[in-house]
């Protein structure tokens, strides 16, 4: 393992922000912390590089405990969340900046800056002043910036977060694939779910300070954790739910459930996608509060006849989708109903 | 690392500053019987003192509210406004806060006093009341807030306000609720300053104030020199320090309280020409009030430096010693090369000393560096008069006998500078942003070049502003050169104040002539610094 967290926490005041992180980072390994605002990811990676100390716990880096190792001899990489490039210095003089610290010769220096703007698709521009450039751009330097010294470890802090969303959604895949060029080891944090689905081969979903699941993409996606993973990824349709047998008693019915489930108290998550319509006599009958145009389907809101059952998210073929104000029966379909932890 | 850069400034203040007033302050209060606190008390329960205490304080008090109210706008105008001229006019405000104090006091007698300027058009006469002290005060202190205020406005966002103004607020509120804020350390520092020197105010006071108005400077001195009644002027010195104490821990209070990160821009980028009616008529105002506080001073300086056929004679009379009746041994001209060696020493030592110590303080920490930030400032608030007495009693013994060293008087001058040093770079140096040094820090430099990298190239221009403030003061500073300054190494300030205490025509209008020398010196450096700072702008 490149990186290893062993029961890291950090306390301000009485707020801890990380409460025991237990974390790994392989070798070429991609992986994603997301999580909302206030959840510990920068805290994170501010500890890793070494500009906060840990209150207990330990980082090691390729096997060493780093915590009499200082920020500047880590030899990691850290692209701040907004860039910090040197406001004095020119494209070149941000770009060499960390080989000049590393003592490395003029002319060597000049070829790996015009490599490194080339790599990031800016040509040429050394020159240029950093005040002038867009946000992309910005960005793009921001990037040379922490890879021209080639740290072990490349640390990303919401990379992409002040950009729009056609350049975020351009540059995502640029970047994925520029670190699997590279071989690049990298430890990224979020809070855009899209960004980090796009970009992991490994997710870290954080609340208030502690994990609450890690895993590939497709498997956080598919199988949340607990309700919070599952509110953060959108999904809203979580309900308390009674199982016995292969099926459960909710406020919405009686759903089915993957069979295996132990019966007893459950937290129920059912995908919008999971919620089919029909006539108001096939299922749970249910008037249409509204509709969300979302691109390839529609999220339909479904307010339930039984008034205190909650409000329950469908997704629906865009010629599929009710009128508002419609009254329709929803059904369930078992493989998209998921017991959470 | 911090210890580090501590050590220097600290060994510096130790040796040069409280090992001499402490020694000056033992003499008073120790006979050979031991010590005698009981002298504080006899002392402050005369009547006379505490009128001198009383006229100090509300004096010092007028006097920075006074200047404050004139120099603000001015400040404003530096920083917001292109006007042709500018870079002159800055320089202009400035070559006041230089002048020997003496010569201040003289200009202004000139002008409010007796057969002046203002009783000759008018028959009106000032330099019996109080309004003469304050306005040489004003007169002083005006370039303090408009480089200590107008250095920092002029890198302020206007963008922070404009955000305001969509906001809703009006154009006043959107100035006092996000410019103010972020002016106010360095509003506070300037009057900090101005309160010190208004407090400890020495050479006008003795001249426009006569026998009914003396500060606490002003008596430590005739006590010192004319009494002889070293005791009183222990124990008034003793005041002195701890009321420039007090002062100086509600300030650092208040500037911990309001110190943030700014959003500093390139002041290139702020100014502007004025625009509309109102902008052209507050420029209009603040020149005129230049004109008439600063520059008419000045000017009646330079008037009386003419002979009577309105020739050079005085000019000439300087560039030979027998021409003074015996009061050099050397030329009075020679003063001025005196000078700029002992100023641009001052210069270096201040800038390193105070450099170290901004430097070290910008990673704000613990009680023990906080104390420092204010111990730095004591200097200010320390009367000169005790310290260059307390430099020829405390450093004549190996291994510190530095009497007959020419360093003495630089070293005396940079003591003076150092507060300036800090106060200057300090706003700048804590408002880069940490973060930038974080991102140096994490691409591989160690604290000490993160400094260099990062933080330096970002606050050249207060470095520039610093020295020049140093270099300022150290031509200027009177009260401790003249204790220590050889009689065949005069300073400017001391050769006209030798001068100026010798009867007769001539030698008065030697001394007017010199002080336009020492006037045209400051205006030049001044210049050429305003040079340095533009032309090196785009470098980084």
């Amino acid at each position: 393992m490149l990186l290893r967290l062993e029961g890291v926490t950090v306390r301000f005041g009485t707020r801890t922000a990380l409460d025991a992180v237990d974390l790994t980072v392989g070798e070429h390994e991609t992986v994603c912390v997301l999580g909302p605002s206030g959840s510990g990811k920068s805290t994170l990676l501010r500890v890793v590089a070494g500009l906060l100390r840990a209150d207990a716990g330990r980082v090691l880096l390729a096997g060493a405990d780093q915590a009499r190792v200082p920020v500047h001899r880590r030899g990691v990489g850290l692209m701040f969340q907004d860039h910090q490039l040197f406001p004095q210095r020119d494209v070149a003089g941000n770009v060499a900046f960390g080989l000049r610290m590393r003592g490395v010769p003029r002319a060597e220096r000049a070829a790996r800056v015009a490599d490194l703007l080339d790599l990031v698709g800016l040509p040429g521009a050394e020159r240029r002043s950093v005040a002038a450039l867009s946000g992309g751009e910005q960005q793009r330097v921001a990037l040379a910036r922490a890879l021209a010294p080639n740290p072990r470890l490349l640390m990303l802090d919401e990379p992409l977060g002040q950009l729009d969303r056609g350049l975020r959604e351009r540059l995502v895949t640029e970047l994925r694939g520029l670190f699997h060029r590279l071989g690049t080891t990298v430890l990224a944090v979020t809070h855009d779910q899209a960004e980090a689905f796009a970009l992991a081969d490994r997710v870290v979903v954080m609340d208030e300070g502690r994990i609450a699941q890690a895993g590939t993409p497709l498997e956080v996606w598919q199988r949340p954790a607990s309700e919070f993973v599952a509110r953060f990824l959108g999904f809203d349709n979580v309900v308390a739910a009674t199982v016995s047998g292969d099926a459960a008693d909710t406020v919405w019915g009686r759903l089915p459930v993957p069979p295996g489930t132990p019966p007893g108290a459950a937290r129920l998550l059912v995908r919008p996608a999971g919620v089919r319509l029909g006539a108001p006599a096939d299922g749970l009958r249910c008037t249409v509060e509204g509709r969300t145009f979302r691109g390839h389907h529609v999220a339909v809101l479904l307010r339930p006849a039984d008034t205190d059952a909650p409000v329950l998210e469908a997704e629906c073929a865009l010629r599929d989708a009710p009128e508002e104000g419609a009254v329709v029966g929803a059904a369930f379909v078992p493989d998209e109903v998921v017991v959470l932890g | 690392m911090r210890g580090a850069l501590v050590l220097l400034p600290a060994a510096f203040f130790a040796v040069f500053f409280a090992y001499p007033v402490a020694t000056i302050v033992g003499r008073g209060l120790r006979t050979d019987a031991g010590w005698r606190p009981g002298r504080l008390g006899e002392v402050l329960a005369r009547p006379e003192v505490l009128d001198v205490l009383w006229f100090t304080t509300w004096q010092a008090l007028a006097s920075t509210a006074l200047t404050l109210l004139v120099a603000l706008p001015g400040a404003y105008v530096f920083a917001r406004f292109d006007f042709p001229g500018k870079q002159a006019l800055r320089a202009v405000v400035t070559v006041p806060f230089v002048l020997p104090t003496v010569v201040v006091g003289t200009a202004f007698l000139a002008l409010l006093g007796r057969g002046g300027l203002l009783d000759g058009l008018w028959g009106v006469r000032l330099d019996t009341t109080v309004w003469a002290i304050l306005l040489a005060h004003v007169f002083f202190n005006y370039a303090v807030v408009v480089r200590t205020v107008g250095g920092l406005w002029a890198q302020l966002d206007p963008r922070q306000e404009e955000a305001a103004r969509v906001l809703g607020a009006s154009r006043l509120t959107a100035w006092r609720r996000v410019t103010l804020p972020a002016l106010g350390p360095a509003v506070a520092a300037a009057a900090l300053m101005v309160f010190l020197f208004t407090y400890t105010s020495f050479g006008v006071v003795v001249i426009l104030g006569g026998p009914a108005y003396r500060t606490l400077e002003a008596e430590i001195y005739r006590q010192t020199a004319q009494l002889l009644d070293l005791p009183t002027a222990a124990v008034l010195t003793l005041v002195q320090f701890a009321a420039a104490a007090a002062v100086l821990a509600v300030h650092a209070r208040t500037v911990r309280r309001r110190e943030t990160a700014l959003r500093l821009v390139d002041p290139a980028g702020t100014a502007h020409r004025p625009r509309g009616a109102g902008q052209w008529a507050l420029l209009g105002g603040v020149l005129a009030s230049i004109a008439l506080l600063l520059v008419l001073p000045l000017g009646v300086l330079v008037a009386r430096s003419l002979d009577a056929s309105g020739g050079l004679g005085f000019y000439r009379a300087l560039r030979s010693a027998e021409a003074s009746g015996g009061t050099f041994v050397v030329p009075p001209l020679e003063a001025v090369r005196n000078s700029l060696e002992f100023a641009f020493a001052a210069t270096a030592i201040a800038v390193t000393v105070g450099g170290l110590a901004a430097a070290a303080l910008t990673r704000r920490a613990g009680r023990l560096v906080r104390g420092f930030d204010a111990l730095l400032m004591l200097p200010l608030g320390v009367s000169a008069v005790t310290v260059g007495f307390g430099f020829l009693v405390a450093l004549d013994e190996p291994p510190l006998d530095l009497r007959s060293s020419w360093i003495l008087v630089p070293l005396a001058q940079a003591l003076v500078g150092v507060p300036f040093v800090v106060r200057t770079m300090l706003p700048v140096l804590r408002a880069v942003d940490v973060r930038l040094r974080e991102a140096a820090a994490v691409l591989g430099a160690s604290p000490l070049r993160a400094w260099r990298e990062v933080d330096l190239p970002m606050v050249r221009r207060a470095l520039f502003v610093a020295a020049g403030f140093a270099f300022a003061v150290s031509l200027g500073e009177f009260g401790a050169t003249v204790f220590i300054a050889r009689a065949d190494h005069p300073t400017l300030p001391v050769a006209v104040a030798r001068l100026l205490g010798r009867p007769g025509e001539l030698n008065y209008g030697q001394a007017m002539a010199l002080s336009t020398i020492l006037m045209a010196v400051c205006a030049v450096a001044l210049l050429l610094l305003e040079r340095v700072r533009t032309d090196r702008k785009g470098e980084f």
